[in-house]
């Protein structure tokens, strides 16, 4: 897995393909399952409560990282479907496509995962979640006051990441 | 060098009725793959859910590490997904054109039962004809 490959630990932000918010929400966990931050900026539709839907949420990409583990094409030792894996071990997935909506995700070395969910002809957004980790690091991991494994409240983290995600093509 | 690994089939409910392999790997377990199909049949639902505008009908593509599986929901509820080389393009067609061999020498077939395993020797035939002619015109550009 590559995560900073030679770049500063906080690179410009990628150029913007587009203008307009194409961003739906987004989400990030750490590797118990906690969701560590939720925000949200255009949603119509909402089947269940937060608590259940960031349940839900993780235990998709949890199965679906088990699942592509399982059908890598590319490797014969493949474990039993469904044994958990360390982060960065297997095959994992870094987006998928419905008629509605894409799902960009990344896993850090660390196990944070950072979901955003977007438009589904929205390019690869590979380097702005890297960007966002970035994001991460900078506002969340280096304040003093912030206990790991709590949920974020940072507003100068939130308003940093608004910002960021509003130019997103 | 193949473009498509495998292709599997899964009914309404979630059971795999069809999976075949094109890869060097070899065939997968059955266990496995029965596990693997009724996975996606629910990861496939739990997406639909997930989704921030109404009239989600499920993930259509997943791009992983090392391949793309791309799927197809018919009308009537079974799936038909292939897993690829990632980035090969026109897979949208070729499942359209699998779903066409399956309603011609499976659905039409007398013998064959509703939701059950495909045994036909025709849809067999067809379909090793059209991933062929799919592979050649892959490895032809």
């Amino acid at each position: 897995m590559q995560f900073f490959g030679g770049s500063e630990i906080s690179p410009s932000p990628p150029v913007p393909t587009a203008s307009g918010n194409n961003a739906h929400m987004m989400y990030i966990f750490n590797r118990n399952g906690v969701c560590l931050l939720y925000r949200e900026w255009n949603r119509p539709l909402r089947t269940l409560d937060s608590n259940q839907d960031h349940k839900l949420m993780f235990g998709l990409l949890f199965s679906l990282k088990s699942l592509t583990a399982k059908m890598d094409p590319s490797s014969t030792e493949k474990g039993n479907l469904g044994v958990p894996q360390l982060p960065g071990q297997g095959c994992s997935f870094h987006s998928f496509r419905t008629n509605t909506y894409k799902l960009s995700f990344m896993e850090s070395p660390s196990g944070i995962k950072i979901i955003l969910v977007t438009h589904p002809n929205a390019s690869d957004l590979k380097e702005s979640l890297k960007y966002i980790y970035n994001l991460y690091v900078e506002y969340v991991v280096k304040n003093p006051l912030y206990t790991p494994g709590t949920p974020i409240r940072s507003e100068l983290f939130n308003t940093t990441l608004d910002q960021y995600v509003r130019g997103l093509g | 060098m193949a473009a498509i690994y495998s292709l599997y089939i899964i009914n309404k409910s979630g059971g795999l009725i069809f999976y075949k392999d094109y890869g060097l790997q070899g065939r997968m377990d059955t266990n496995d793959s029965l596990r693997l199909a009724s996975l996606w049949h629910s990861m496939h639902a739990i997406s639909q859910q997930l989704s921030p505008i109404p009239g989600c009908a499920g993930i259509e593509l997943l791009e992983a590490d090392t391949f793309d599986l791309h799927c197809f929901q018919s009308l009537t509820g079974t799936k038909f997904f292939v897993v690829s080389e990632p980035g090969t393009q026109n897979m949208e067609n070729l499942l359209k054109h699998i779903y066409e061999l399956y309603t011609d020498y499976v659905l039409k077939n007398p013998f064959y039962e509703m939701e059950m395993p495909i045994r036909c020797e025709l849809f067999d035939i067809n379909l090793a004809q059209a991933i062929q002619k799919d592979r050649v015109s892959y490895l032809g550009r």
